[in-house]
């Protein structure tokens, strides 16, 4: 029994790491209406510039800032000069321009900064929390973070009206446009917010699992999943599918005898995408009905 | 005036190989495709790009160092022309980088290709080419293997034989132990796996009382620490990478896990796992090392060091200095330039295998103390020494006698 | 959250390629027929070799190009498939000594039979979701392989050697020159059979599928059938390719399938165009070369330079090659007039 309070408990902590990768997915969904394959590598691009600033004398919550600003500038840079002009292009094509950011990002990281891991201070302290040894005070600061960032989107978009216009311009551009919203900076805002929230969910990780150019890939298709699970229209859905998959999967590797400690990622993902076939639109997201 | 040290060095040893090699090699130079009067084309296989690359690093050393050997001079006068790929880590591009470098770059042999799976892709075919493949950058057991494949030669001291010495020093001083395993999921792992079974012997099913292995894909193995502490193991064998090394380190001094700490050879390196761990929690780790880790400051104000030092400021001065990397690759260059240079003329692969399986106690800059190179027709193992090493404070500190553990292929 | 349920008229992923546009003339196609069989004379053994994966790629891009350009069902696990069929034919001729030519149909029908039981659940999937899933076979499989359960078969984390196949009846050329050849015949065959199928009913039934889904059932096309089909197929095929990639590279390990594999056959399809059938050899072509020109230019920014490069590509072409086709093909008209 207390192996399995053990494992929930570091289930959380770890869920909460999904959870944030999760939140900056779905933003993302909600601008453009699809997945950006390279938005791991942004956040830990965007990580490293807070390290980098650090490196250089900067304090902590400076930054912090600095880099939040950096990186919604950037996400807006790369929106306006590289998927711009893509606009009209296949989707499949827009798709392969996220693997070649992906391949940029990752080997202009690795030549700058090399592949040896970087220590990332914390500003909760890592000593117990709450008494309790499995979840340190970074891992209960990065899950009240989350948390809190969840609510700020939810706010965003139920009830701002920047936020009502970026929902409408990702799922009806023509109708949105005819409404008079200028539907082609909504997406450049929504990839500027997807960046920033990146660059938060990397500087809450990198603390965990230290700084270096190849520390989002697993992170990334967790994050993935858990929105999926969630549901990719749903900021709640996405925080909700984070603890899930952190928590299932180390259940799975610890109960599951002989294949589960090997095959935890795989179990991870098939149980999701049972999910998926009994839901087709993750556990909180809205049924699409089509139309001929 | 380092260079000019340097350089009446090489030209004392080339006076010293004369008498050796003049009586049948000097009359007549001899050479293999890819050697020449005036050049040695080596190949070299590494994965600059995809997820294994940080281990770049290695190819780019090799060759600011062989940059520095042909402004010396190169070797008895001939350059060495270093022509250097990437192939991913993924074996099919290997094989298709090896062939690129025998049938169309014409290389005299493939030297320190890394990785396990590309090597092992590719030693079929060098094999069957009779191109030497060596040094391979690898510490699996299986490289030493002078029947079956003559023209293979590995490194480093291979996995199996570190881990029989964690074994056997277990089995000394706490023979009642519970073990607790974590090893990364590959070949790697499951190498040093099998070493410290075979070195536990009968032992092995009563004291191991967990194995836990993790994909390199996992973001953290925090799961994996908390079970490995439930088990109740007192002595935990760390087979992980640096970047899961530190997590482990870090994470066992959060859950409070206080066990003997063995972590292997692969992440024994301050700069790069125990000072991002943290020192306080790595305090009493047990190691192996075989070189001397850069970031360790007892050695610096040592001689090899400082050669070191003055080596990576000419020539690769971007370098990582708290890499392991690239120390091992400076030293496994050394360790090929011997070989050339002893080839005197000839230059054919035959006389290079037959020269790189008749190494004698050589010392190569950056091993430590104790350590030598040896090689024989029958061994073709360079490297098969350990020190066990402690961690105190901030430095290793290095404890018993030499040991050597060379378990056969 | 919201009580509205949304409705959408979405376009589908995958625009409508008439199936046509899908081939290539005549007269092409023979130029580039009598290419691939008179160049490897005068090549190299190496250059022969990298002709062959250039085929294999080739075929595993035309079979993604069948279920992406065809069906409109969107795969990032071809890899998936292309490990299975390079395993079968491993195991096969090494571990029970069957001919290597004999393995390549038995890897095939494995991956339909794969491919088809993976196409029932990914019925229920479209677009993102069934990429996921896909993408979640794709980052399974290595894992499967490594498996300690299948270890005696697949030789684990060490992977298994493969014997290379000498030229049969003492005929005088290299393995590499007849596992070409060998390699080449197959590929006509493929993509032959897949032109044929595309114009089926079958092929019209797939095409009908992506064009819109609601209206090819309400047509009384099988929708189900059909998507399924769509995969086995495509999967069969993949088993084919990644059977002659084990042969031609003589070992098979888990390290050599990853995702980045599926990611790479994915780039194929996207520069060789988005369901034109010839283009899978450009993209091929593209996927193999085109790191090598990335490395060249630099070591330790090939990546960023493979990168900035496929950003040039879809910049110019962002339908691919059958853009350029399309274009020289207005470009010939016009001067015949």
């Amino acid at each position: 029994m207390e192996l399995f309070i053990n494992q929930v408990l570091a289930g959380i902590a770890t869920g909460a790491i999904y959870a944030c990768m999760a939140l900056a997915v779905v933003m993302i969904y909600q601008a453009i209406d699809h997945l950006n394959f390279a938005q791991g590598e942004m956040a830990m691009f965007s990580t490293f510039i807070a390290w980098q600033l650090m490196q250089w004398g900067v304090p902590y919550w400076w930054a912090f800032l600095l880099t939040l600003a950096f990186s919604f500038a950037g996400g807006i840079a790369i929106e306006r000069m590289l998927f711009k002009p893509l606009a009209k292009a296949p989707i499949l094509t827009n798709v392969a321009g996220f693997i070649a950011l992906f391949a940029i990002v990752n080997s202009v990281a690795g030549l700058t900064w090399d592949f040896t891991i970087k220590q990332f201070p914390t500003p909760f302290g890592s000593s117990p929390f709450l008494g309790s040894q499995l979840i340190s005070t970074h891992q209960a600061g990065m899950i009240g973070v989350t948390v809190g960032l969840l609510i700020l989107l939810y706010l965003f978009f139920q009830f701002t009206r920047i936020g009502l216009a970026m929902r409408a311009a990702a799922s009806l551009p023509e109708s949105a446009r005819l409404v008079g919203i200028n539907t082609s900076w909504m997406i450049a805002l929504g990839w500027g917010m997807a960046s920033a929230i990146g660059a938060i969910a990397g500087i809450l990780i990198a603390p965990v699992v230290f700084l270096e150019p190849n520390m989002m890939g697993g992170v990334l298709i967790y994050g993935f999943a858990a929105a999926v699970l969630g549901g990719l229209t749903s900021p709640l859905g996405a925080v909700v599918g984070g603890f899930l998959v952190g928590v299932f999967e180390n259940l799975a590797g610890t109960y599951i005898p002989g294949v589960g400690n090997e095959l935890k990622l795989p179990i991870a993902l098939a149980l999701i995408i049972t999910v998926l076939v009994l839901k087709p639109a993750g556990l909180f997201g809205r049924p699409i009905v089509k139309r001929v | 005036m380092s260079v000019l040290n340097l350089r009446l060095g090489a030209f004392a040893a080339a006076l010293a190989l004369l008498p050796a090699t003049s009586s049948g090699a000097l009359a007549q130079k001899k050479y293999d495709t890819g050697a020449s009067d005036t050049e040695i084309k080596i190949g070299n296989i590494m994965p600059y790009s995809g997820p294994a690359s940080a281990y770049g690093v290695i190819g780019k050393t090799e060759e600011a160092y062989f940059r520095k050997i042909n402004a010396e001079g190169g070797i008895n006068g001939r350059k060495i022309n270093f022509i250097s790929y990437d192939d991913a880590y993924s074996p099919p591009k290997t094989v298709e980088q090896a062939r690129k470098l025998v049938e169309s770059d014409e290389v005299l042999l493939v030297f320190n290709s890394l990785g396990t799976p590309p090597n092992t892709a590719i030693q079929k075919y060098l094999n069957t080419k009779k191109v030497p493949q060596l040094f391979v950058a690898t510490g699996a057991t299986k490289w030493n293997d002078p029947k079956e494949f003559p023209w293979t030669m590995g490194w480093q001291p291979n996995y199996q034989s570190e881990s029989a010495i964690y074994a056997k020093y277990i089995l000394k001083n706490h023979p009642n132990a519970k073990v607790g395993i974590l090893y990364q999921n590959d070949d790697y792992g499951k190498d040093y796996l099998k070493g410290f079974k075979d070195g536990l012997g009968a032992k092995a099913a009563s004291m191991i009382v967990l194995e836990e292995s993790y994909e390199v894909s996992q973001p953290t193995i925090d799961s994996h620490i908390v079970k490995l502490k439930s088990s109740g193991a007192d002595v935990f064998f760390n087979i992980t990478t640096p970047k899961f090394a530190a997590q482990a380190i870090k994470k066992n001094s959060e859950i409070g896990w206080k066990p003997l700490h063995f972590l292997n050879n692969v992440s024994a390196s301050i700069g790069s796992v125990m000072k991002p761990a943290g020192f306080e929690n790595g305090q009493d780790i047990i190691s192996s090392q075989y070189f001397k880790d850069p970031t360790d400051a007892q050695w610096k104000n040592d001689a090899a060091m400082k050669a070191w030092n003055e080596f990576l400021d000419k020539y690769y001065p971007e370098a990582n200095r708290a890499d392991a990397s690239v120390m091992y690759a400076y030293i496994v260059s050394q360790g090929l330039v011997h070989v050339l240079k002893s080839c005197g003329d000839d230059l054919t692969r035959a006389n290079v295998m037959k020269q790189a399986a008749s190494i004698k106690d050589l010392e190569l800059s950056g091993l430590l103390p104790g350590v030598k190179v040896n090689t024989s027709a029958t061994d073709f193992a360079p490297l098969s020494q350990l020190q066990l090493i402690r961690f105190k404070g901030e430095n290793w500190e290095r404890f018993g006698e030499i040991l050597s553990g060379d378990v056969g292929g | 959250m919201s009580a509205v349920e949304e409705v959408t008229s979405e376009a589908p992923a995958v625009e409508a390629v008439p199936k046509r546009a899908m081939t290539l003339g005549y007269g092409t196609s023979l130029v580039v027929l009598g290419l691939l069989i008179i160049a490897p004379m005068f090549l190299k053994n190496f250059f022969v070799f990298q002709m062959t994966m250039l085929l294999i790629y080739a075929l595993a891009v035309l079979a993604l190009n069948i279920l992406t350009g065809g069906s409109g069902q969107f795969s990032l696990g071809q890899s998936a498939f292309y490990a299975v069929g390079a395993y079968t034919s491993a195991i096969l001729m090494e571990h029970m000594g069957v001919n290597y030519a004999l393995t390549l149909p038995i890897a095939g029908i494995i991956c339909f039979g794969f491919g088809f039981l993976f196409g029932q659940p990914a019925l229920r999937l479209s677009g993102i979701y069934l990429a996921l899933a896909t993408f979640a076979l794709a980052v399974a499989m290595p894992q499967l392989l490594k498996l300690g359960f299948f270890e005696h078969w697949t030789g684990g984390v060490q992977g298994l050697v493969v014997t290379k196949p000498d030229a049969p009846f003492g005929l005088p050329i290299s393995q590499d020159r007849w596992l070409y050849y060998f390699t080449l015949v197959i590929a006509i065959g493929i993509y032959v059979a897949s032109v044929n199928l595309l114009r089926s009913r079958s092929g019209r039934a797939f095409m009908a599928i992506r064009d819109n889904e609601i209206a090819a059932s309400a047509m009384g096309v099988d929708v189900a059938l059909y998507k399924t089909l769509a995969f086995g197929v495509s999967a069969g095929i993949t088993g084919v390719a990644g059977g002659l990639g084990a042969i031609a590279v003589q070992f098979v390990a888990p390290d050599g399938y990853t995702i980045t594999l599926a990611i790479s056959l994915f780039l194929g399809m996207v520069v060789g165009g988005v369901g034109w059938l010839p283009g899978s050899i450009v993209g091929s072509a593209f996927i193999i070369f085109v790191p090598n020109i990335a490395e060249h230019i630099s070591k330790g920014l090939s990546g960023a330079v493979f990168g900035v490069l496929l950003f040039l590509v879809i910049f110019l072409v962002p339908h691919g090659a059958r853009q350029v086709a399309i274009v020289a093909q207005q470009l010939i008209g016009k001067l015949k007039k």
